[in-house]
């Protein structure tokens, strides 16, 4: 009886040692979460969030700091693929959905600083020192770093319009009815 | 020919007697035409001219621009007094870049391109060249540009040339009266595109209920033996193209693919008419043939009008209004959208305006869905409406595109039928456009990773050329320096 027993926690003490050290040494330094939700996110690290980078971004949506909502220049899309691999439910009617923007320079106040040029993370400013900039409507997308760092003012944030092509048909409204 | 039955459909009142028997007339020109940049599908056409210009009849006005684009010409002879924003005639109610154009009621021709006198020793390219210059979209509806239908012949080993008469939407006429009375033109036009398709046959599908069209298409296709006139059975929604080329070949068109993977390509009868006018006179597309009807309008007529006339110009032409209408619609009742006014212009896709009394419209409240499944049995596409539309209310829109609401074509069976009156194809259409923005949103996000990546990598490579820069500045110092020190050291 003794000899089980005395047996027994032996080998249970050292199982359980190795597998303490084990743990230890063998431990993954990231959560593979993070990668896949940093794989999700724009990757312009345009700081909108309030996180230094899509990266620590990713970080906070792991750790379940972050809401889904987290990203501004993303929009619905990406709250919809975040919410779905985070297996949370995004509440987007509570999300304030300003609609994609974009940057515009008016041409009368630029100075020529390229202040906007070294902010944009995705090169869709053109212009050179003491010359007028221009932002490439196509590739802006609206992250609104330029509008920050502006000295003159001159950069303003516009609505996307709604075109033909991009109009679509609102959700019926039927009432309460059930099917 | 043998014939193949398609799945579901419907049989609504076609109410084609209000117009059928009323010939063709032409609309006096108009003072003032607004003739759109975009009234087809793709990229909207650039402007070539500005205010204070003069142009001919048959000008180029706007040039296409892109691969799927039309260019657009000017309907009559005048002066261009804007290119500005009117309001489209599109549900939205939505402005879009238009060209006014005042009229000088001289209506002088400019100069036209050649005509192309024998088309079928041509080659193909100068069909297609002149079908694309002279502005040629799909006339059924959807304005799809004509030449790059015609140049599915080049990919792909094509058949049959379908020239679709089904007109199967009710109250439209105009389709019925272009076969009546042209009937010589649409086989002709049709045969110079399936010379330029590079396909040996074409069969002209006609619904049944259409006799003396079919009479006199029959008529002048006889001495053609590879041009056949069918008539198809009466049966909502047959003017489909996939529809269509099921009922003639039996094969069913693969979601995401087009008719033309099977060997079918559909063109409409007013597409082949113009097609013919363009090839044989040089003639651009300037007019159409549109059916005005409804209960509420006084005279319904049948008329060719000039790309850009007001719609409120077409009303008046009919005698105006007898009762108060309750919706005006643009296009057929079934897959038509509704007017936001009288005072947007008629656009190269435009089949019909319609203005329905009360009596016409079904405005019931929607109830509950009592599950009896009517909707899934008559779905021509074979898809289960009560389904997609309890997802879609709920928000699982990736579900109801699991069930394959992509592949619903809008054709309103389900909502036709449905005793409860739940607006399904609405929710279809709904959902339809909620996916493509999601889809536009993703592209978006791919573009902006795609370009910070390069705008990284950029970044590294100029540290590393200054880098490389410093440190060849350095050597070079210093073999400055050690040679003056060697210099010293000699000296």
């Amino acid at each position: 009886m003794l000899v089980a027993v005395g047996s027994l926690t032996v080998m249970g003490v050292a199982l359980g040692g190795l597998l303490g050290i084990a743990a230890r040494l063998l431990a993954v330094e990231e959560n593979p979460l993070e990668e896949e939700l940093k794989a999700m996110l724009p990757g312009s690290n345009c700081g909108q969030c309030g996180y230094v980078g899509c990266a620590l971004a990713a970080a906070a949506l792991a750790k379940g700091e972050a809401p889904v909502t987290v990203c501004p220049p993303g929009g619905r899309a990406v709250a919809e693929t975040l919410a779905k691999k985070l297996g949370v439910t995004a509440d987007l009617s509570a999300h304030e959905d300003k609609g994609p923007e974009y940057a515009f320079i008016e041409e009368d106040l630029c100075i020529g600083c390229t202040r906007c040029i070294k902010e944009c993370t995705v090169d869709a400013i053109v212009g050179a020192t003491k010359q007028m900039h221009v932002v490439i409507n196509e590739a802006c997308h609206g992250c609104a770093k330029c509008f920050k760092v502006c000295p003159t003012d001159a950069i303003k944030m516009c609505k996307v319009p709604l075109t033909l092509s991009t109009w679509h048909w609102a959700k019926p409204e039927v009432g309460q009815t059930l099917h | 020919m043998r014939l193949f039955p398609i799945r579901g459909g419907i049989h609504p009142d076609y109410r084609k007697e209000l117009a059928s028997e009323q010939a063709i007339v032409s609309l006096p020109m108009p003072a003032t035409l607004y003739i759109p940049l975009q009234q087809h599908i793709g990229a909207p056409a650039e402007a070539q001219v500005a205010a204070g210009d003069l142009v001919k009849k048959g000008q180029l006005i706007a040039r296409s621009q892109g691969a799927v684009s039309a260019p657009q010409h000017a309907p009559t002879s005048g002066r261009i007094s804007a290119v500005t924003l009117v309001p489209a005639p599109h549900p939205s109610g939505l402005a879009q870049l238009t060209i006014i154009l005042e009229a000088d009621g001289r209506d002088e021709w400019g100069e036209l391109p050649e005509a192309i006198a024998d088309p079928f020793a041509a080659p193909a390219q100068a069909i297609k060249d002149r079908v694309a210059a002279s502005g040629i979209v799909g006339m059924g509806g959807a304005a799809f540009p004509s030449a790059v239908k015609l140049n599915l012949g080049i990919q792909l080993k094509l058949d049959i040339l379908l020239i679709n008469g089904a007109e199967c939407e009710p109250y439209l006429t105009c389709d019925d009266r272009v076969m009546r009375e042209h009937a010589a033109e649409v086989i002709d036009g049709a045969r110079i595109m399936a010379h330029a398709l590079g396909a040996p046959r074409v069969v002209v599908a006609i619904e049944d209920n259409k006799r003396q069209a079919l009479a006199a298409m029959n008529k002048a296709a006889a001495e053609y033996p590879n041009v056949a006139v069918i008539a198809v059975p009466v049966q909502y929604p047959m003017g489909s193209e996939r529809h269509l080329t099921q009922a003639i070949t039996g094969l069913e068109t693969p979601a995401k693919k087009l008719t033309a993977d099977l060997g079918v390509v559909v063109h409409n009868v007013a597409t082949a008419r113009a097609v013919h006018a363009a090839v044989r006179f040089g003639r651009p597309l300037l007019s159409r043939v549109l059916t005005v009807s409804g209960g509420a309008v006084r005279n319904p007529k049948n008329i060719e009008v000039p790309i850009g006339t007001k719609v409120a110009e077409l009303v008046a032409f009919c005698g105006g209004f007898k009762s108060e209408p309750s919706r005006l619609v643009n296009g057929g009742p079934m897959m038509g959208q509704p007017l936001p006014s009288l005072d947007v212009p008629v656009v190269k896709g435009t089949s019909g305006i319609l203005a329905l009394t009360p009596a016409e419209v079904n405005d019931a409240q929607a109830g509950p869905c009592i599950r009896c499944g009517t909707c899934v049995t008559i779905c021509p596409c074979g898809l289960s409406p009560v389904e997609m539309a309890a997802f879609i209310r709920k928000d699982k829109l990736d579900v109801a595109a699991r069930l394959g609401v992509q592949d619903c074509v809008s054709c309103g069976s389900c909502s036709w039928i449905c005793p409860s009156h739940i607006p399904l194809v609405h929710y279809f259409n709904y959902a339809k456009g909620m996916l493509m923005e999601q889809n536009r949103e993703e592209r978006k996000i791919e573009r902006t990773k795609t370009l910070a990546e390069a705008h990284a990598i950029r970044l590294e490579q100029a540290a590393l050329a200054k880098k490389a820069a410093m440190d060849a500045k350095l050597a070079a110092a210093k073999d400055k320096a050690n040679a003056v020190a060697e210099e010293q050291a000699g000296a």
